[in-house]
């Protein structure tokens, strides 16, 4: 499959950004495990700035995309353009590199580092040396170091935890602890940003926060940010186009007010039983 | 000597010692399914099983058939004893601090045992004396004859322990879902007492057919065959019953093998080859069941 | 916010640190020098310096890295073999060859280390355990045996490899020593080093922040490697003998033992157990027979009750300590300071 040009039925992308290559372009993407489809024909379009939404009762397979955006399974078919580039077969940390950073279902921080190592582990491609040059102490090292920990600082302070950089990770709160996540991903410079239910376990007034921040740094940082959510106060409040999931296939796509009063979607969460909002 | 005879010879041989590795083998096996702990200590059961035999026969003089009772039950008791003194305060820590204390528990058992008895091998008086089998032109011990009928009744009066009895399907309940078992009302610490009792009475089981084969017990006997065993268990697949059995027939014939062509010193580290070959080839060797980690 | 916190800026720590270093190598060299010291302990102290060598470079592996490698003893020993072979064949002065021998048996070292690491480090947890102990005693098989296959003299096997100089002392130990543990730090406190200590931490999240695991986990692997050869080719210039046997999965269980007693990931730690673990049994000469008893239950004590040992992770440095002292005030807040110091 070769040659593809983007359809504009296939997303829902903002108009400000009709006019540059969409961010992320995929083309029935699907998987097997064993027999069951996963996820099938998966398709989505979503622009450089954009502020998605992927929503669908649990199991529907939403972190499966995930974890085949970022390597992490191999798709069984289709294809996932990169801005613009075949991404298929490259392996996560390259993924990584070219732009694609995530947050994970269940946090998945470095416990046992300070908040400001976790943050600059996210910097490791940021400011390079070689290892010849941390061994012996060169300028290149001090110079990349002092660098590391200032972007470090001025990154925590998004979230304002700029004086928790010598905790350690794991003595955080939890919510605290999933906006490092954040700010680790943030890190690694991406143009795509993953959020992995960012909200889980929050109450309404720091998901509040949260929704302030998730379009603070969209604005700040002109990347496109998707995430999978539970919360529907979230999604509805700041995803500007949004895909619903169910046993693996898309079922509706579209903005919140469209998806909100889409039939078949309301039956998905119905028919299963209501939804536990986070 | 005819090379066919050789060859006969040296597949006999293969069997035996085969029949040895699956017995242990199979402990391993169990006890990995169960707690997910590799047992480094339970080569030195065997070492400790050889000595309670030589005690009981060299030194007290008793009848083989005691002797050989002894030795399996004090197996039985000693693994039973070192899951409830050693594992069992450790249940639900990192794999990495179980792994360390198992390696701990065999150099105590090892080293104990070179302070008690000495480094130097002692013999132990044969058992029974069982006439050769004529095959043709050959001469099959007896010795192995009832060391491969002995091994092979004593696996399929396991399996039949673990498909058929409730002991048996709480066993495999525990290794599948530990606490969906215990929801179901299964007693998740005397299952995990049973399956190293069954296993460590298989190990002395192990040990008795051992020594009618070399009839010396050292310290450190245990140490190289438990690796083996270890091996077998491995390359059949850890977790799996049959798995072991396949894996120790293997590795026997496969040192019967290398000794036939005249390589003998290199026969362990043929094993070991082996058990890269395999680790890096089919990690869940041949009957063995892979494992995901959730993302 | 935070009050004025007085640091010791970074140029005045290194120089703290080299002038403490030189005080201990040449005073306690001049000591033995003067007779102060006995023949005997001075054996002990180089044996000492090799077992910290030993224990830092396997805390690398374990304690950093997150593995758990059984066969570190092949390490020593590939290197051990590489420099005694190198020193008794090549005519060059005992006092030339030491050094280039120091370093081959590290290079040597560290080159089995990536070529066991590539396929070894792809498993994990026990597996990778197996078959790195599946390694070391490979090369143990090997090193018994290859002179049949070769068909010349090479290492002796079991008759053990002879007349190696002696040319180990306190001095080159020690500076040995100093070097290693400097790199160690230097490469820890590093992003190399927040590298492999993310892999420990959470291999799958390390990958999504761009770190190439593999590559990772090969370096420290093969750093750990290296470090060992070191020690080893020390090992040989210090016994003047080589055998085998010396050489196989005991051995690599003592050092895991001072590994794990000191507390996997400190550095302090693993210098402290060495010391305690090498010292306290040659001064209980007499009770020898019951040092691998005491091994045995020492580990599996600290497993049950210290698991993290006796420092933990705890990595400390003496600049990091003046600094508390400087900075004391009664009821001041301390911060967590852990691997984030911002140490040089």
């Amino acid at each position: 499959m070769d040659n593809l040009v983007p359809l504009p039925s296939l997303g829902m992308i903002p108009e400000r950004d009709l006019g540059a290559i969409p961010i992320l372009d995929i083309h029935h993407l699907g998987i097997d495990f064993g027999g069951l489809h996963a996820v099938d024909d998966f398709n989505l379009v979503i622009g450089r700035t954009e502020i998605a939404g992927l929503i669908g009762p649990n199991g529907a397979g939403k972190t499966t995309v995930f974890n085949l955006l970022t390597n992490v399974y191999t798709p069984t078919r289709g294809v996932i353009l990169l801005d613009g580039m075949d991404i298929r077969g490259k392996s996560t940390h390259q993924l990584t590199k070219l732009g694609i950073a995530r947050t994970f279902q269940n946090i998945r921080l470095f416990k046992d580092l300070s908040v400001e190592d976790n943050v600059k582990i996210g910097l490791h491609n940021a400011f390079t040396y070689s290892l010849f040059s941390a061994l012996f102490r060169l300028p290149a090292y001090w110079t990349s170091e002092r660098k590391a920990h200032e972007t470090a600082l001025e990154l925590l302070s998004i979230f304002d935890m700029q004086n928790l950089a010598d905790q350690p990770a794991g003595s955080l709160p939890y919510g605290a602890q999933r906006r490092l996540e954040i700010v680790r991903a943030l890190a690694t410079s991406p143009k795509l940003l993953l959020l992995d239910e960012p909200a889980a376990g929050m109450n309404p007034s720091e998901t509040g926060e949260l929704m302030e921040n998730i379009r603070k740094i969209r604005n700040t940082f002109e990347i496109a940010i998707m995430l999978i959510e539970h919360d529907m106060n979230l999604v509805m409040g700041i995803c500007e186009g949004i895909a619903v999931l169910n046993y693996g296939k898309i079922i509706a796509k579209g903005t919140p007010e469209q998806i909100k009063s889409d039939p078949v979607v309301i039956e998905a969460y119905l028919g299963r039983g209501k939804e536990a909002s986070a | 000597m005819s090379v066919y005879s050789t060859i006969l010879r040296q597949i006999v041989n293969g069997l035996q010692a085969g029949s040895i590795y699956a017995l242990v083998a199979l402990g391993y096996s169990m006890v990995y399914g169960i707690i997910t702990l590799l047992n480094f200590a339970h080569g030195d059961i065997i070492m400790i099983g050889a000595y309670i035999a030589w005690i009981s026969m060299a030194k007290f003089a008793t009848n083989p058939v005691f002797a050989i009772l002894a030795a399996i039950l004090g197996c039985t008791l000693l693994g039973v004893f070192i899951e409830k003194a050693a594992y069992k305060p450790l249940r639900g820590a990192p794999r990495i601090s179980l792994l360390i204390t198992a390696i701990g528990v065999s150099f105590l058992l090892e080293n104990v045992a070179q302070m008690v008895f000495g480094a130097s091998a002692q013999v132990i008086p044969s058992f029974f004396s069982i006439p050769a089998l004529s095959l043709g032109s050959i001469d099959i011990s007896g010795n192995a004859v009832v060391t491969v009928i002995t091994s092979a009744v004593s696996m399929i009066l396991l399996t039949f322990l673990v498909q058929k009895t409730k002991m048996g399907k709480a066993m495999r309940a525990v290794s599948e879902d530990t606490d969906a078992a215990q929801l179901m009302g299964i007693n998740i610490n005397s299952t995990i007492t049973f399956t190293f009792a069954i296993g460590s009475a298989l190990a002395g089981i192990g040990s008795v057919l051992y020594c009618s084969a070399y009839p010396q017990a050292t310290p450190t006997m245990g140490a190289m065959l438990g690796l083996k065993a270890f091996v077998a268990a491995v390359l059949g697949g850890i977790g799996s019953i049959p798995g072991a059995m396949i894996g120790g027939f293997a590795i026997g014939l496969a040192e019967a093998l290398v000794s036939a062509v005249g390589l003998s010193v290199w026969k362990d580290g043929v094993v070991f080859a082996i058990l890269i070959i395999v680790l890096l080839v089919k990690p869940t060797g041949f009957l063995g069941k892979p494992m995901q980690e959730k993302v | 916010m935070s009050q004025q916190y007085k640091k010791i800026p970074m140029p005045l720590r290194y120089l703290i640190n080299a002038l403490l270093f030189a005080a201990f190598l040449f005073g306690g060299t001049a000591l033995i020098k003067g007779g102060a010291v006995s023949n005997y302990y001075t054996k002990v102290l180089m044996l000492l310096g090799i077992n910290i060598i030993l224990t830092v470079s396997l805390n690398i592996s374990t304690g950093y890295l997150g593995q758990l490698p059984l066969g570190h003893a092949g390490f020593m020993a590939v290197g051990a073999y590489a420099s005694a072979i190198f020193m008794t064949r090549v005519g060059l002065d005992a006092s030339v060859a030491f050094p280039i021998g120091l370093l081959l048996g590290g290079v040597v070292a560290g080159l089995f280390g990536i070529m066991i690491g590539i396929p070894a480090l792809r498993l994990k947890g026990d597996y990778l355990a197996i078959i790195t102990l599946g390694f070391g005693e490979i090369i143990r098989v090997v090193l018994l045996n290859i002179d049949s296959v070769l068909g010349f003299k090479l290492t002796y096997g079991a008759a053990s490899l002879k007349s190696i100089p002696k040319t180990t002392t306190f001095f080159n130990t020690f500076l040995c020593v100093g070097i290693v543990c400097f790199l160690i730090h230097t490469m820890m406190k590093s992003r190399h080093g927040r590298a492999i200590l993310s892999i420990r931490e959470n291999e799958i999240a390390a990958d999504a922040c761009g770190i190439h695991v593999t590559y990772y986990k090969v370096l420290g692997f093969a750093a750990s490697a290296f470090f060992a050869g070191v020690a080893g080719s020390l090992y040989a210039g210090y016994l003047g003998i080589l055998n085998p046997s010396s050489f196989g999965f005991m051995k690599s269980i003592e050092i895991l033992v001072m590994v794990v007693l000191g507390g996997m990931g400190s550095m302090v730690g693993s210098v402290l157990a060495a010391t305690v673990l090498t010292a306290v049994p040659e001064m209980l000469r007499a009770f020898s027979e019951y040092r691998m008893i005491v091994y045995s239950l020492l580990l599996i004590m600290v497993m049950i009750f210290k698991p993290s040992g006796l420092m933990g992770m705890y990595d400390f440095s003496l600049s990091h300590i003046l600094e508390k002292i400087i900075n004391w005030k009664p009821g001041r807040k301390k911060s967590a300071g852990k691997a984030g110091e911002e140490n040089g």
